[in-house]
């Protein structure tokens, strides 16, 4: 069983299931029942389980392993070193460029970050494996680490060019300017902290492959895996139909993944590996740590002249990863002077990942936080300071906005809010020994777009099938892909079964960027559309149908059922039509895809990134964008921070379905809470490790961390960003979160916090 | 494979019996053992559950004192109605530990012999290094990530912090523990670490916490408990105070008072000082604030915790002034 098959509420009205109509999640009873099956879940014949064994050093050589012990510890199968698990091929990255070495090895003999795995032990049970990891033993040559950004030896880094954007001259603008701000702002390493850990149950049968694995993008991890194994795409079936969380973590086939399906290939069993808790900030990165400076410089009236940004972010020592930290500060406000630039920094971590909004988060708490130093210094209410500097149109690209409902984003949030009874002061607002802040800021992220497809069936008892090899993570493409099939169909969302995350099913791309929904969308919409043309073809068509002969072009279906548009003629139900036809299915393969595309780049388009569509292509420039207001409240004495009123204003364009969409933006303001005020990975500074690496220590907001937040969507439908009118909605919610915390710490306190998270120690 | 023997004691006198076995360590409700078992930090030979013993989870309270049974769960003690009216500071403390479902599982013996969160503690793979799990190993905390060590009660062997909250409330208001041959006061109970970080408890095999006996007072019915922390719940004190006050017929001045910390020490600590410097003042703020500076005499950081020290007299203030609001 691939797919949830819980029956919808039959309560949900047509105005629910229609795109844009509230309904609930159509796989909420499959997880709330259990009947959902997560990939650990699988029960196989003859599952062997792995255990990893991590480096305890950040930095140096592994000299030699003793495996003895494990290799005669009660059940154990294997004991996997770099010297005794199979060798594979370099597979290509997920832009699509080839290897840089012809082999791979997933286990280290170079250690470049603790936690490295360097062997991997294989027993008949979880718990045997377990003890005998533990008696592996592992001999280091240890070399100096550099531990993090502030670490002496870290240097200045690599500059990435590619990053570099400038027009006029910010240098002297700023030199000029009568009214100036410079300031730093540092995130620390954040970690994705999904509930569901990372692992797989990997199975061989002959030559073709069998992944049960939480991913956000089924073809590019089946890419990586035949490439591994040097096996045809097809031979290998990757399975996902429900993941506990993913947050960018889970679109690539990782290290880990590969000693898996070798042990599985080389004990010719099937193997399963779940990583632990401390695994997870170890076997693959989070949020890079970042570091900004940002000058502005303004008239007296608050008009900027000049924005110099500089910013740098972590990257590993064998692995390149780019925190694009210029990404917000480029485009938020209007400045005839602009240049930013960013280095990367190599330290010995696990090269960071996509932790929600890359790039943009970041980026956003810099220019979010420069901006509101720069209202203060001109005495200016920060909002007010907004919409002096408003953009009115890409000040990078020189484009017009696709749709900017920024100015309205501003109005409702400051209204519902209640902004304008604000005390400008810092520390004049209070209760009793609460101090009291309010802090706005903004957030914006683009529109990613990418072509996609789709299969819809039509089944001869009336039900319809889509099939995906996209994925639901929890963000609802199970049901706006069931609402956008039943609406162009014209059945009932009760009648429509999706099907995701098998990547035998149609391809589908990475599901990250918030681009799903527009693409998936877009490609059900077509497919639907042709089974639709082909269903009301054959009825008027076929001489066995009733419709033959009718005097009409067309026909509509609705609820269901199948007529002639001026209600003349027979009315039935689709399944009848199909059984007086004779047939078993329509089926429709619907896509997005250029027709000049040759094979390999369809191929391409699906399992690397590199034929998305950039989100300044032709006339327009496209983003989503939010406006977050907060309010927090300081103890006066403890320095703890708390949120207790959040309004937030958003711009996705149209909403498929305005209930799921609040709840991504309430999940992203709910996880910008825990980036301001919690979340940091805290390094031991002598061993180079991470020392919170588990969720007693790891801070997450908990329910009474979060206060009532109220979401207003102010988008209209964006015709150039997506196929039915929407923007990206999954990151959106994040961005502007930290920083509007932030200004609001300092209208409470009169401090300014330029380091995440903002603890209390920072405060007292 | 980790193999252990299970055994389950159904009265006292079998546990005990047990509990003297080599190796051997007690099972009530499993939060901090089974937890340290998959950490590595211990390795029982055997695990002797005495969570079926009848009659230990009795809870029975009257105005001259609380008698709790060992097996009693944080949850029922922090709901008892007579613990919250006589004893608030215990159930506030209880009610801020831990979380909801650890709560419904946890017992208050399990409570006390909670072992330190230090996180090398935790991680013998990676830090071999730690006098309270192998003594005479070194401390791998010392020159590490400190923001949670202790300040007070510190030696060079170690420096962990004692994380629990009831045992605060419990030694500020003169506690007792009933190990069956021997009864001692909480505050003895507790060993700070000194040159034996192992360690942590005046308890010898054999011996199995039965009961905790909490004396009734003016200043135990007029208590409180404040945690501090950067997040709202289910997170170990940053620091906390549990206080109890008795005025004077006058309102104001302070015939008696208790002050004990948490989050900050390596013990439960009471803040004799505080208590000393109060006793026959008026309850102002200015000399609140003054006094409870007192509890940090003698204190150490260790650079991340630094903070600790402005935070705690904080602490004690505010919930002295708390209780004084609440006349
Ligand atoms: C994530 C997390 C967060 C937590 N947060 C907090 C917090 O904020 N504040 C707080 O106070 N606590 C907190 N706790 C700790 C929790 O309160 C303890 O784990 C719990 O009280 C232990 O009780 P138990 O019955 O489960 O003990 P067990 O795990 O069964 O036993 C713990 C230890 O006590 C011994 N023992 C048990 N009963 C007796 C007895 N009668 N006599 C002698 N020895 C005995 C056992 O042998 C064992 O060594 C937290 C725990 C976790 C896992
Ligand atoms: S502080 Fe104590 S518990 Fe922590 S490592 Fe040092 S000796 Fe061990």
């Amino acid at each position: 069983m691939t797919v949830h098959d819980m029956k919808h509420a039959a309560s949900d009205s047509a105005r629910l299931e229609a795109v844009g109509g509230r309904l609930s999640r159509v796989d909420g009873p499959a997880k709330i029942t259990g009947a959902a099956h997560y990939a650990f879940e699988q029960q196989l014949e003859g599952l062997a389980h792995a255990v990893l064994v991590g480096a305890t050093i950040a930095a140096g050589k592994v000299t030699a392993i003793d495996a003895r012990a494990a290799e005669t510890a009660p059940g154990v199968l294997a004991v996997l070193t770099p010297d005794t698990i199979m060798e594979l091929k370099g597979a290509s990255d997920w832009f699509g460029n080839p290897p840089a070495l012809s082999t791979y090895c997933p286990l280290a003999r170079e250690i470049t970050f603790s936690g490295q795995h360097v062997a991997a032990v294989v027993a008949e049970t979880f718990e045997q494996a377990v003890a005998a990891a533990a008696l592996v033993k592992v001999w280091y040559d240890e070399t100096p680490a550099i531990v993090d950004l502030s670490d002496g030896k870290a240097g200045d880094g690599i500059p990435i060019d590619a990053m570099t954007k400038e027009w006029g001259d910010a240098q002297a603008a700023f030199a000029a300017a009568p009214v100036r701000i410079c300031a730093a702002y540092n995130t620390p390493r954040e970690f994705q902290a999904a509930m569901e850990p990372h692992g797989l149950i990997a199975r061989w049968e002959g030559d073709e492959l069998t992944v049960w694995e939480p991913s956000q993008w089924l073809d590019g991890m089946a890419r990586t895996y035949a490439e591994w194994f040097d096996i045809p795409f097809r031979n290998v079936r990757l399975v996902s139909p429900y993941i506990g969380g993913g947050f960018g973590s889970k679109a690539l086939a990782l290290a880990h993944s590969a000693v898996t399906a070798a042990a599985a290939k080389m004990l010719g069993r099937p193997v399963k590996l779940v990583l632990n808790r401390p695994q997870n900030f170890t076997s693959y990165g989070g949020r890079a740590a970042t570091r900004q400076t940002v000058a502005i410089g303004a008239d007296k009236t608050g008009r900027i002249q000049s924005i110099v940004h500089r910013g740098v972010n972590e990257t590993a020592v064998d692995g390149m990863w780019v925190e694009p930290l210029g990404s917000v500060t480029s485009i938020m406000y209007a400045t005839p002077n602009f240049s930013s630039k960013q280095n990367v920094v190599r330290v010995n971590t696990v090269v960071p990942g996509a932790k929600r909004a890359p790039g943009e988060n970041p980026s956003a708490f810099g220019i979010e936080c420069a901006i509101d130093e720069l209202a203060h210094e001109l005495g200016l209410d920060p909002l007010e300071m907004r919409l002096i500097n408003y953009a009115e149109q890409d000040p990078h690209a020189k484009k017009a906005w696709s749709t900017r409902q920024l100015r309205e984003a501003f109005a409702a949030g400051a209204e519902a809010f209640g902004w304008a009874k604000r005390s400008p002061q810092p520390r004049s607002m209070r209760e009793g020994r609460q101090l009291i802040g309010w802090g706005v800021a903004a957030g914006t992220y683009p529109v990613r777009r990418a072509h996609g497809e789709a299969v819809v069936k039509l089944l001869a008892d009336g039900s319809v099938e889509v099939e995906s090899s996209s994925i639901d993570m929890g963000q609802g493409t199970y049901t706006i892909l069931a609402q956008t099939a039943a609406e162009t169909l014209g059945v009932p969302v009760s009648q429509v079964w999706v099907k995701l995350g098998d990547s035998h099913f149609a391809r589908a791309g990475v599901t990250g960027g918030s681009r799903l929904a527009g693409v998936m969308t877009g490609a059900v919409y077509k497919a639907a559309g042709q089974a639709l043309n082909e269903l009301i073809g054959l009825a008027l068509s076929d001489p066995l149908s009733p419709f033959h002969g009718l005097q009409a072009n067309t026909l509509v279906v609705r609820n269901g059922r199948i007529a002639s548009p001026r209600g003349d003629g027979p009315e039935l139900a689709i399944a009848e039509l199909m059984s007086m036809l004779g047939r078993e299915r329509i089926e429709a393969k619907g896509d997005t895809v250029p027709p000049s595309f040759t094979p390999e780049q369809r191929y391409n388009n699906y399992t690397t990134i590199a034929m998305a569509l950039p989100h300044t292509e032709g006339d327009y420039s496209r983003y989503s964008w939010c406006a977050h207001f907060v309010e927090v409240r300081v103890d006066e004495d403890f320095g703890t921070v708390r949120v207790s009123r959040v309004v937030s204003a958003l711009d996705s364009g149209r909403l498929y379905n305005p209930k799921l969409a609040e709840s991504q933006w309430k999940g992203g303001i709910i996880m910008g809470i825990g980036q301001a005020l919690l979340e940091e990975g805290i390094v031991d500074r002598r061993h180079g490790r991470i020392v919170n690496s588990n969720f007693a220590d790891y801070m997450l907001p908990t329910n009474a961390d979060i206060p009532d937040i109220q979401t207003i969507s102010v988008g209209i439908p964006d015709p150039h960003s997506s196929a039915l009118g929407g923007k990206g909605v999954g990151e959106l919610g994040i961005v502007g979160v930290a920083p509007a915390i932030a200004n609001a710490v300092f209208h409470a306190t009169g401090k300014r916090v330029r380091d995440l998270p903002i603890t209390l120690e920072k405060l007292i | 494979m980790r193999d252990f023997s299970y055994l389950r004691a159904d009265n006292i006198e079998a546990a005990r019996n047990a509990a003297a076995l080599p190796g051997a360590m007690l099972l009530a409700g499993g939060t901090t053992l089974i937890d340290l078992a998959k950490c590595g930090v211990v390795e029982p030979a055997t695990v002797i559950d005495i969570s079926h013993i009848e009659g230990l989870n009795a809870i029975d309270v009257t105005a001259d004192r609380a008698l709790i049974g060992a097996l009693a769960k944080m949850s029922h003690v922090a709901d008892h109605a007579e613990v919250k009216s006589l004893f608030p500071a215990v159930s506030e403390a209880l009610w801020q530990a831990a979380s909801a479902q650890l709560r419904n599982m946890a017992t208050i013996g399990g409570n006390l012999m909670q072992r330190t969160r230090c996180p090398y503690f935790r991680d013998p793979a990676n830090f071999p290094a730690c006098n309270k799990r192998e003594p005479g190993s070194g401390c791998s905390a010392i020159g590490g990530v400190t923001r949670g060590h202790a300040v007070l009660g510190v030696s060079e062997a170690c420096i962990a912090t004692y994380p629990e909250d009831l045992a605060v409330a419990l030694v500020a208001f003169d506690a007792e523990v009933d190990l069956g041959e021997r009864r001692l006061t909480v505050e003895d109970f507790f060993l700070a670490p000194g040159a034996t970080a192992e360690q942590e408890h005046d308890i010898r095999p054999g011996e199995v916490i039965t009961a905790i006996e909490i004396p009734g007072s003016a200043a135990a019915r007029r208590s409180t408990y404040i945690k501090v922390r950067d997040r709202q719940s289910y997170e170990f004190a940053a620091a906390s105070a549990a206080v109890g006050l008795e005025l004077e017929g006058d309102g104001r001045t302070i015939r008696d008072i208790r002050v004990a910390l948490g989050g900050v020490a390596t013990k439960p600590w009471r803040a004799r000082a505080v208590e000393d410097a109060l006793k026959g003042k008026a309850l102002d703020e200015a000399t609140i604030r003054e006094a409870s500076e007192l509890a940090m005499q003698g204190a150490v950081d260790h650079g991340a915790n630094h903070y600790k020290i402005a935070l705690a007299p904080r602490v004690i203030a505010r919930a002295i002034l708390k209780l004084g609001e609440t006349a």
